[in-house]
């Protein structure tokens, strides 16, 4: 099989913890059978920060919980064909998200600031300042799924998904035979 | 967000606290029973204008419950309130018709004129405005309560007046109706609130002959009297269409200590008043009808469950009831038969939508929220305090002692082919002449859009928003329960209303009285508002057509009670009818990204606390 017609694939982790990156790497040595089929573009695997070039499919780790993250994920949707939202995180905030039942507040997100840089019980901040440098992007008033910025193609449940699932998942799409999940994949208990 | 919703607690709005012995006075009222908690804490919401954290404690100590227990009766019902509010609270009907109607420039007069906005209590504690959902007047919209009477038919005029007249001084009961005082019960509701009787059948609204039907009861053995009720094909009236007879040989069929008959005149669906009218008009027919299941199912008591938008009428039902007793047609030896004994008392709710379904109104009455229970057990086996338990809606109770009086065979043999007898119609909306009309079962929607003034009609609501509504073409459509089921509600829209804005309004009305027991019911409404409204903005894609039908099937699916099984119906009737209205406003997204993010307002708070610009969505970053 000749480089080009190698399926290219873009990955990103947004508001998630990198768990579900590791857990791409846990496809171990059938990576090796995977990397027959596909060619990373920006990726963190790759430390490409930008896209080379369109991309057949966008994997994302993690919800949105700053300006950055949209901005990121609008790239994605733009510049890949398929778009797939890895983990928990992404298809519905994950932990992250827990900052969302910080409701009945009238000013939520600062009070979830200030519990966690200034008044929490296991804070220790010698400057008692919430960090604002201006490179810092933007919170967002919420944790977002992926689903609600954008248009998600496939979720691959999990916290985080299994090496299997992902190896399974993939390989099937590229395939051409993704016909969802085995209930065993999916069920709660 | 919700307009129904209880402002935060803050000042006491000069609500005099409330006096330990006066609370103690209240709960020994009712023998210290919990079971009548609802008429405890209605009493205290009279008598304090709140019912506050210190009062719960007294209540709980004197009927032997938790204080959490009583905060869980108190903190469900719209009209107990836990803080203080005026002393002449306003509510104005929310229904859509109202709105319709002009409701939100009524609104503005009260308003302007008392200083406060709808969901506020003036500080000197004189006035509080609030809304609330349908109370039962579709035909003189707009309506409003003024504590326990009606205003109805409200013009700006109208409103100035009354507006001043409060101010002034004047009782609510003074403004509502002139001479109150001297006016008999019957007269006072009556002169309140119109009846619109625009066509009386046969049955129910002609010439009734009273205590006809009691009498001829008595002389059958019970069990008799079922066979004639069930062979006379009466089903209940109050939407579900169970057949009555089979109920009550349900309710008769086991040897228990006791029994009791219940009439569900807890008229909530939007749009349906037609057992207000039945309430005022024939009261003794309706109590008659409970007579006569009570001494077919030997039940000895029995309850009146009166909705609290209908407090108006609880004089002239207790007027009725003293009546009946100072007769001998309620008490002890009825009509000087011996052992036939049944007596019955009122309850009145406290503004629940919820509380029509059976087993809510039930849960209502044992003085526990008014949530429903898990069935089976059916009511009929294990209802009230455990004991089988015969609802029936007002209506079917009349229909009950008109078939005793004039026979099974007459009452059979009106209507069509498994929806005999009559039906009264509440019409309301876009109509000329809205009202009541008792007509047998089985015309079109067409036959009775022309006897109503409303043949132009763009759309109509049958059953109120858990029913369905109808587009043009399926005017021709029978209104019978096999075709065109209703418990009387037919609401009217021109063809210039909006159907989604109708629609979202329902929705709004299913978040609101959602009891909140199944999750699928009490988030997935919310959902299914937030997704119309979203279509209203424009920005909806095709596949949230999908997201709309997928939803609603799991809320109907998943839900124990009736208001979650009939819930998602605005939305579903209204695709299946109105594809059009939908699909000309989806559209999909060139770029796939999500329209209805708004990425300026989830930065917006950030922005304002960091006092700094975003580099990647602000242009003028840089300055």
């Amino acid at each position: 099989m000749s480089e080009l017609e190698k399926a290219r694939i873009a990955t990103v982790s947004l508001a998630g913890c990198f768990g579900c990156h590791m857990a791409i790497l846990d496809i171990d040595e059938r990576l090796i059978e995977l990397m027959k089929l596909v060619e990373f573009d920006r990726s963190p695997l790759t430390d490409m920060k930008t896209f080379t070039r369109r991309c057949d499919i966008g994997i994302i780790e993690g919800g949105c919980c700053n300006e950055e993250n949209v901005h990121v994920l609008r790239d994605f949707r733009r510049n890949c064909d398929v778009l797939i939202a890895l983990g928990q995180c992404a298809i519905m905030g994950g932990l992250p998200a827990m900052r969302n039942a910080i409701m009945h507040s009238d000013a939520p997100l600062r009070e979830c600031l200030e519990e966690a840089y200034i008044t929490g019980d296991y804070i220790r901040n010698t400057t008692h300042q919430i960090p604002n440098d201006p490179a810092l992007p933007l919170l967002l008033d919420e944790v977002y799924p992926c689903s609600d910025v954008v248009e998600i193609d496939y979720q691959i449940p999990g916290c985080a998904p299994s090496g299997d699932i992902i190896f399974n998942t993939l390989s099937s799409l590229l395939a051409g035979r993704f016909h969802g999940f085995a209930r065993e994949n999916i069920k709660f208990d | 967000m919700d307009r129904y919703s209880n402002p935060t607690p803050g000042a006491d709005f000069g609500a005099a606290p409330a006096s330990r012995s006066a609370v103690v006075a209240i709960c020994a009222a009712y023998g210290n029973d919990p079971h009548r908690m609802l008429d405890i804490l209605r009493d205290i919401q009279d008598s304090f204008r709140w019912i506050s954290p210190e009062t719960m404690e007294i209540v709980a100590d004197e009927t032997g419950l938790s204080r959490i227990q009583v905060e869980g009766v108190a903190s469900f019902y719209s009209f107990l309130s836990q803080v203080p509010k005026g002393r002449i609270t306003i509510r104005f009907c929310d229904d859509i018709i109202d709105r319709f109607a002009g409701l939100a420039d009524i609104v503005a007069i009260f308003e302007d004129a008392l200083g406060i906005k709808t969901g506020e209590t003036s500080a000197d504690g004189a006035f509080s405005l609030e809304y609330t959902p349908c109370i039962g007047l579709c035909d003189q919209a707009p309506a409003a309560m003024i504590n326990d009477v009606v205003v109805t038919s409200l013009t700006a005029d109208r409103a100035r007046d009354i507006a001043a007249a409060l101010k002034a001084g004047q009782m609510p009961q003074d403004i509502a109706v002139a001479g109150f005082d001297d006016l008999s019960p019957h007269e006072r509701a009556t002169r309140m609130v119109a009846n619109n009787i625009r066509q009386a059948g046969e049955v129910l609204l002609g010439p009734v002959s009273p205590e006809a039907g009691l009498e001829n009861a008595i002389a059958l053995a019970p069990a008799a009297i079922i066979d004639a009720v069930e062979a006379s094909g009466l089903r209940g009236c109050g939407g579900a269409g169970f057949t009555t007879g089979r109920k009550w040989r349900f309710a008769a069929a086991d040897p228990v200590a006791r029994r009791f008959v219940f009439c569900n005149a807890d008229e909530g669906e939007p749009g349906t008043f037609k057992d207000r009218v039945l309430l005022t008009e024939r009261p003794h027919l309706m109590v008659e009808g409970m007579t006569i299941a009570a001494r077919a199912v030997g039940a000895r008591e029995g309850l009146i469950y009166l909705r609290g938008e209908y407090v108006y009428l609880r004089e002239h039902l207790e007027q009725v009831l003293a009546d009946r007793r100072a007769r001998g047609l309620l008490g002890k030896d009825i009509l000087g038969v011996e052992g036939f004994d049944f007596d019955l008392r009122i309850q009145i709710g406290a503004g629940a939508y919820i509380c029509g379904e059976e087993g809510a109104l039930i849960s209502s009455c044992e003085g526990l929220p008014g949530e429903p229970k898990t069935r089976p057990p059916f009511p009929v086996n294990r209802g009230y305090l455990g004991f089988p338990t015969v609802v029936n809606n007002v209506e079917t109770f009349c229909h009950v002692a008109r078939i005793m009086d004039r026979g099974a065979d007459w009452f059979f043999d009106m209507g069509s082919d498994g929806s005999h007898g009559t039906k009264l119609f509440s019409v309301s909306g876009d109509c000329r002449s809205p009202g009541v009309y008792e007509l047998p079962y089985g015309l079109s929607l067409q036959e009775l859009l022309e006897r109503v003034g409303g043949e132009d009609a763009g759309a109509v609501q049958v059953g109120g928003p858990s029913g369905t509504m109808v587009d043009r073409a399926n005017f021709h459509r029978r209104l019978t329960f096999d075709d065109l089921a209703t418990g009387g509600a037919i609401i009217v829209f021109s063809a210039q209303r909006n159907i989604l804005e109708i629609v979202e309004y329902y929705m709004s009305f299913f978040v609101h009285e959602s009891c909140g027991y199944c999750t699928p019911c009490r988030v997935g409404n919310v959902f299914l508002q937030k997704a119309i409204a979203k279509f209203r903005k424009g920005l909806a894609n095709p596949e949230d057509i999908d997201y709309l039908r997928d939803l609603s099937a799991t809320i109907i699916e998943t839900s124990r009670c009736g208001l979650g099984m009939t819930s998602p119906n605005p939305i579903l009737t209204t695709l299946e009818n109105f594809p059009m209205v939908y699909s000309a406003l989806v559209k999909p997204s060139r770029d796939r990204i999500r329209a209805t993010f708004d990425v300026q307002a989830a930065i917006d708070d950030a922005r304002k606390l960091a006092k700094r610009r975003s580099y990647i969505f602000d242009k003028d970053f840089t300055k």
